[in-house]
């Protein structure tokens, strides 16, 4: 049996649409600024299904993917080679702060210049961002590793490298999904944001951006709820297998 | 203030140890420890009877712990030696319960593994590190559920896993430092019966830091009474009720001497500060 709590976060969608229908009905808002719900999904559905913007969608999502895994592959360890020694990463620290705060957006000029217009920039920008959070959170999860679980595993004889591969990355794990999570939404974000202005002719930040220039409101709104949805997707995604590989995190 | 060594020898009933021996176990010699605002450890030297539990007691912030921590390799010692029947720590087997079970045992790993994890870490083929386990589970008729994973069982379970993962590799010494002091007092209670019935199963040299003086003189065959900083041992008080010990021990007049003395000597180190 379902529980009544679990169609809780149903009201909150219901408001939305109610006031959305209520707006458009009553004209509240001109309605080519603001088309109605069922234009709208309608062409979210056609859209998605045989239009283009299913295929822009998948361009964004293969791009957000590459981008995420090349950041994991180079962050991760790289993230456990500075957190195993405090002293080296509290050497780079300010380094990776720097450029943690830095908006990646202000690197596409110098990607452009190193790469081009392609994917290729778009692409490394959005692993850059991403690579930086991610190596940042394995490393404080590698530095946080409880002292009293690492002293266990050396007082029953576990070498170093036992002690690294047996504890200290098991126990960074939570973190890392941390970083794996606010990884992939930022280079989302990135993605979107060179789809639309580094000469890109597919995705869906282009598709926004198209939309707009030729005045297509449904289709604007239509690829905003799609890259909304697909924001929210990865970071479920990613929730989910965090629970199957990271079960113990927070208990 | 009586010496720890001679003691050994002259205890009624050591003759009756299993071991048949009556050379000392481990032997404490000129052990040092300063840190920055405080000397811990002078020049200490003490010998640890073997097959017998032994309480460590003393003021707050005295080293308890850094006496266990430093036997048992966790701590480097400025100076001095401890040796294991001759034999230095690497030589030997040995078991280590921690107060905090929450943070020593792996939350990725089930309870049965985490028992069986140092054998694996020794390169026991799989299918032995489990016959072990069960054996020992067996042997010490524990009835917990082992497939769980840690942080689903109780917290006197989980001290009582870390305890059996201290035990599976048969130690030749266990230490636990202040094993049930996270425990409610139920729990305690029951881990302490647990605690005799291993040691009285297994008969392993035992060195128990506990901060309460009825769980150390009821538990021990001797409990070590320590000084203020720098530690010297005020005195090895025996305590040789027989075993298993009951609820009715605690009522004897020699349970309530030795509780008494051992307080006695403990409020007047603890005046002298």
């Amino acid at each position: 049996m379902i529980k009544p709590r679990a169609f809780l976060p149903l009201i909150g969608i219901a408001i939305l649409l109610a006031v959305w229908t209520m707006v458009n009905s009553f004209r509240l808002v001109d309605p080519v600024l603001l088309p109605s719900p069922q234009s709208t999904f309608r062409t979210l559905w056609q859209g998605m299904i045989g239009g283009k913007l299913g295929a822009d969608f998948v361009k964004t999502v293969v791009r957000t993917i590459s981008s995420t895994a090349i950041a994991a592959v180079i962050a991760i360890p790289l993230g456990i080679l500075l957190g195993s020694s405090e002293k080296v990463y509290r050497s780079v620290e300010f380094l990776i702060d720097f450029f943690r705060s830095t908006p990646a957006s202000a690197m596409f000029p110098l990607f452009l210049v190193l790469f081009g217009v392609g994917d290729r920039t778009k692409i490394s920008v959005a692993a850059f961002g991403a690579a930086l959070v991610i190596l940042f959170n394995v490393a404080y999860g590698v530095m946080n590793a409880r002292k009293t679980r690492l002293l266990a595993a050396k007082v029953m004889g576990a070498s170093r490298s036992r002690v690294l591969f047996d504890v200290m990355l098991k126990e960074s794990l939570p973190q890392t999904f941390v970083g794996l999570r606010n990884g992939v939404s930022l280079a989302l974000v990135i993605i979107v944001v060179a789809e639309m202005f580094i000469g890109s002719t597919d995705g869906l930040g282009q598709r926004v951006f198209e939309a707009q220039q030729l005045f297509d409101m449904p289709g604007m709104y239509a690829a905003i709820f799609a890259a909304g949805a697909l924001g929210y997707a990865l970071n479920l995604l990613f929730l989910l297998i965090e629970r199957r590989f990271v079960h113990w995190a927070g208990r | 203030m009586s010496s720890p060594r001679g003691n050994v020898a002259t205890v009624p009933g050591s003759a009756f140890d299993e071991s048949h021996r009556t050379a000392p176990h481990v032997t404490i010699r000129g052990l040092s420890k300063h840190y920055t605002d405080a000397t811990i450890y002078d020049r200490f030297d003490l010998d640890i009877p073997r097959g017998k539990l032994i309480s460590v007691f003393g003021p707050n912030g005295c080293g308890k712990s850094t006496l266990i921590n430093m036997i048992a390799g966790l701590v480097p010692p400025d100076a001095g030696e401890v040796l294991f029947d001759g034999r230095p720590l690497s030589g030997i087997k040995f078991g280590y319960v921690f107060q905090n079970y929450r943070e020593a045992l792996f939350p990725w790993l089930r309870a049965f593994d985490n028992i069986a994890y140092p054998l694996k870490l020794m390169g026991v083929p799989l299918a032995e590190r489990n016959s072990r386990v069960e054996e020992l589970v067996g042997h010490l008729g524990v009835k917990i559920d082992l497939s769980l994973y840690p942080y689903h069982l109780s917290g006197g379970q989980q001290q009582l896993v870390s305890i059996m993962r201290a035990l599976i590799v048969e130690p030749e010494i266990l230490f636990l430092d202040e094993p049930f002091s996270a425990l409610d007092y139920e729990m305690t209670l029951f881990m302490r019966e647990q605690l005799q019935r291993i040691f009285l199963e297994t008969g392993t040299t035992t060195v128990l830091v506990s901060h309460d003086l009825e769980e150390a003189v009821y538990l021990s065959d001797y409990v070590l009474l320590l000084s203020r900083h720098p530690a010297r041992v005020v005195e090895f008080v025996p305590f040789d009720a027989p075993r298993p010990r009951t609820d009715r021990t605690m009522t004897e007049p020699s349970f309530i001497a030795t509780k008494a003395h051992c307080l006695k000597l403990f409020q007047r180190e603890v005046q002298r500060g």
